[in-house]
């Protein structure tokens, strides 16, 4: 038999039962729809969480210090006083493919300024804290080495330190008070909004680590060390180089610190959308073959139905071949058309969640690719044992069929 | 001149549980090309059975079978079905004509099975020259439903055609007509033999039978008489007397 032919015949068969058609369809619609509907709502939600997580910045890998105890009394992480600038210095001098290095002393602090007040997070870092954390600066400049060398008395502060005690006004080249010591404000952070954890990232101000240390803590070690790697493939080599090499400098038979990478921190972010979608897919997966079985349902009855055509194909000279190829292509033609309607449903359905909820939603084209496929492939399955059947029927028998 | 179809002591068993019932016992029959043949015999005689033997729908169990000097008593279905394709046109009882399809559509139906392709313009083409043959070109479009039984027996003696067949099988076509379109086929049948369609015919009409020139009878799966037809009736003018008779009818 030619090659369109078949389609023709599966195409004129089709029509001749609308509406049968169009509800056998309806199962597959159904599944197919409820599958990419879910997967464009699972998607959208750690596209979102994705997201949050690279606004934290780029490659970063993270240096905590452990937790010490003190009579009996356990710290939390990162305030054991063993990492050092030190420490920083030989990360960036010693492992390959690290880029930017930033020692960070963290604390809450009141701050007067405008004769306003606030409190807010005083973070000591390195210059090349924006870079790690892919920030800009939106007004003024980054404090630079050589304010880290004469431990300066500069900040750079976020956007909504600007909002509460700068109204209306230029904040760079004025003073701020921390501790009662006058820091000059030399830069203006852009807006980078809440992290993962909800946290205003923007509420902040940041000032040269040693600054930090020496003139507000007054402590020789840091919280913490950020670290950004060259790539994202270097990551994991960059975690393992600097965990030999910390072990190497602080000789502790347990480690005092721990290194962590984003890559680590997505994983942990992701893994509940992983699961919800996981489940959904499988949820959807099941109508999908209950869909399956409709089809195959239909195209039996639809096979005994039509016993005197077939006798008739046969005995014109129709093979066992043509007989199974058509009723298959019915088959397929059914879920694959099913498939179709049910990844426009899918979408619109999502598109109108996402209208309802605000929640973002995004429908992967691997799905429309795998929705496509797995449609195809359960005409291929369900309508096989009906086109079997169809070709196997002796054209005697089936011609005599009433 | 070879003979189209060629039994020799063909032989059809069927096991039915512990009995075997032996539908035909022995057959043993030449049909030279252009013949007009008539197997009648009464139910269970096995003319059925010889019918789907000869039409390769069925395989003898005992004996040969050469159809246009081909062994066809040893093929499996497949080979059959292509046998089907190229030398056999069949017309059945029923029409067996694929309903809301047009008539243009079921005459090209056998083609699509055929080995060679043919494009979709010269399927029509053959197509509407079979059509043609039968007195049909002006209904090509018309679904079975909009057409008379005689005009369905038609279409389907149009697409037993289209292959241009060594053979044309009809098994009982004028079964389900009334006597006068009956004689109207016997006349479609008449013309396509006097083109040179060798036709096989089963019927259990005396009648019908007499416009063959040929007839044999079958009884208990065995040939009783194999003789030519006496007195041959002309279909054209059968229908002409026909005419002339009910025209009198409606004058009285």
């Amino acid at each position: 038999m030619k090659f369109f032919a078949p389609f023709r015949l599966a195409g004129r068969a089709l029509r001749r039962n609308k509406m049968r058609s169009l509800l056998t369809m309806l199962g597959v619609i159904i599944g197919v729809g409820s599958v990419i509907a879910s997967v464009s709502i699972t998607t959208g939600a750690s596209k979102q969480v994705e997201d949050k997580v690279a606004s934290l910045g780029q490659n970063i890998v993270t240096v905590f210090s452990g937790s010490f105890s003190s009579g009996g009394s356990r710290s939390g992480w990162g305030n054991a006083p063993t990492l050092t600038v030190d420490d920083a210095i030989a990360i960036k001098n010693e492992v390959a493919n690290v880029v930017a290095v930033s020692p960070e002393v963290r604390d809450r602090m009141q701050i007067l300024a405008n004769g306003l007040n606030w409190n807010t997070a005083i973070q000591g870092e390195s210059p090349d804290y924006p870079q790690i954390r892919d920030w800009d600066i939106a007004d003024g400049a980054m404090f630079t080495d050589a304010d880290v060398r004469s431990i300066a008395k500069v900040a750079v502060i976020g956007k909504t330190v600007v909002d509460q005690l700068f109204i209306n006004e230029d904040p760079v080249g004025q003073t701020l008070i921390v501790r009662n010591i006058p820091f000059k404000i030399v830069g203006v952070l852009e807006s980078k909004g809440f992290n993962l954890f909800g946290q205003d990232q923007d509420d902040v101000v940041i000032i040269p680590y040693t600054s930090h240390m020496r003139r507000i803590a007054k402590r020789t070690f840091v919280s913490s060390i950020m670290v950004q790697a060259a790539s994202k493939d270097s990551i994991t080599q960059v975690q393992e180089d600097i965990n030999t090499l910390m072990r190497d400098r602080h000789k502790s038979a347990e480690p005092d610190f721990t290194v962590r990478t984003q890559l680590e921190l997505m994983a942990m972010a992701t893994s509940t959308t992983r699961i919800m979608s996981v489940l959904l897919a499988a949820i959807a997966s099941v109508s999908l073959i209950v869909g399956g079985i409709g089809i195959m349902n239909i195209m039996l009855v639809s096979v005994t139905e039509r016993t005197r055509e077939i006798g008739i194909r046969m005995a014109v000279g129709a093979r066992g071949r043509d007989i199974l190829i058509q009723f298959l292509i019915e088959a397929v033609t059914l879920s694959a058309a099913g498939g179709i309607m049910g990844i426009a449903l899918g979408m619109t359905a999502a598109k109108i969640t996402s209208q309802i909820t605000g929640w973002p939603t995004l429908t992967p084209f691997t799905w429309i690719g795998i929705a496509c496929i797995s449609s195809a492939a359960i005409g291929i399955v369900s309508g096989f044992y009906p086109a079997w059947k169809a070709s196997r029927l002796d054209p005697i028998e089936a011609l005599r069929y009433e | 001149m070879n003979a189209v179809i060629k039994l020799s002591d063909i032989h059809k068993t069927y096991r039915t549980g512990e009995v075997d019932v032996h539908a035909v016992r022995g057959v043993t029959l030449d049909i030279a090309p252009g013949e007009f043949v008539a197997i009648m015999g009464s139910s269970g005689s096995g003319k059925s059975t010889l019918m789907n033997m000869i039409g390769c729908l069925d395989r003898p169990t005992g004996g040969s079978y050469f159809l246009d000097g081909l062994d066809v008593s040893t093929l499996d279905r497949d080979q059959r079905a292509k046998i089907r394709n190229d030398k056999i046109g069949f017309v059945f009882q029923g029409f067996n004509l694929l309903s809301r399809t047009t008539a243009l559509e079921n005459v090209e139906m056998p083609m699509l099975y055929n080995s060679q392709r043919i494009s979709p313009g010269e399927q029509k083409i053959r197509s509407t020259r079979s059509l043609e043959l039968v007195g049909l070109a002006d209904r090509a479009n018309h679904k079975p439903n909009q057409l008379s039984g005689g005009q369905q027996q038609r279409v389907a003696i149009a697409r037993a055609l289209v292959n241009q067949p060594s053979l044309l099988l009809a098994d009982e076509p004028t079964g389900n007509l009334d006597s006068q379109t009956s004689i109207e086929i016997m006349g479609v049948f008449q013309k396509l033999n006097d083109a040179g369609i060798t036709i096989v015919m089963v019927t259990h009409e005396l009648d019908v039978a007499r416009y063959t020139k040929r007839m044999i009878i079958l009884r208990d799966g065995k040939i009783l008489t194999d003789e030519i037809v006496p007195a041959r009736l002309n279909a054209e003018a059968e229908l002409k007397k026909l005419r002339l008779a009910q025209e009198a009818v409606k004058l009285a």
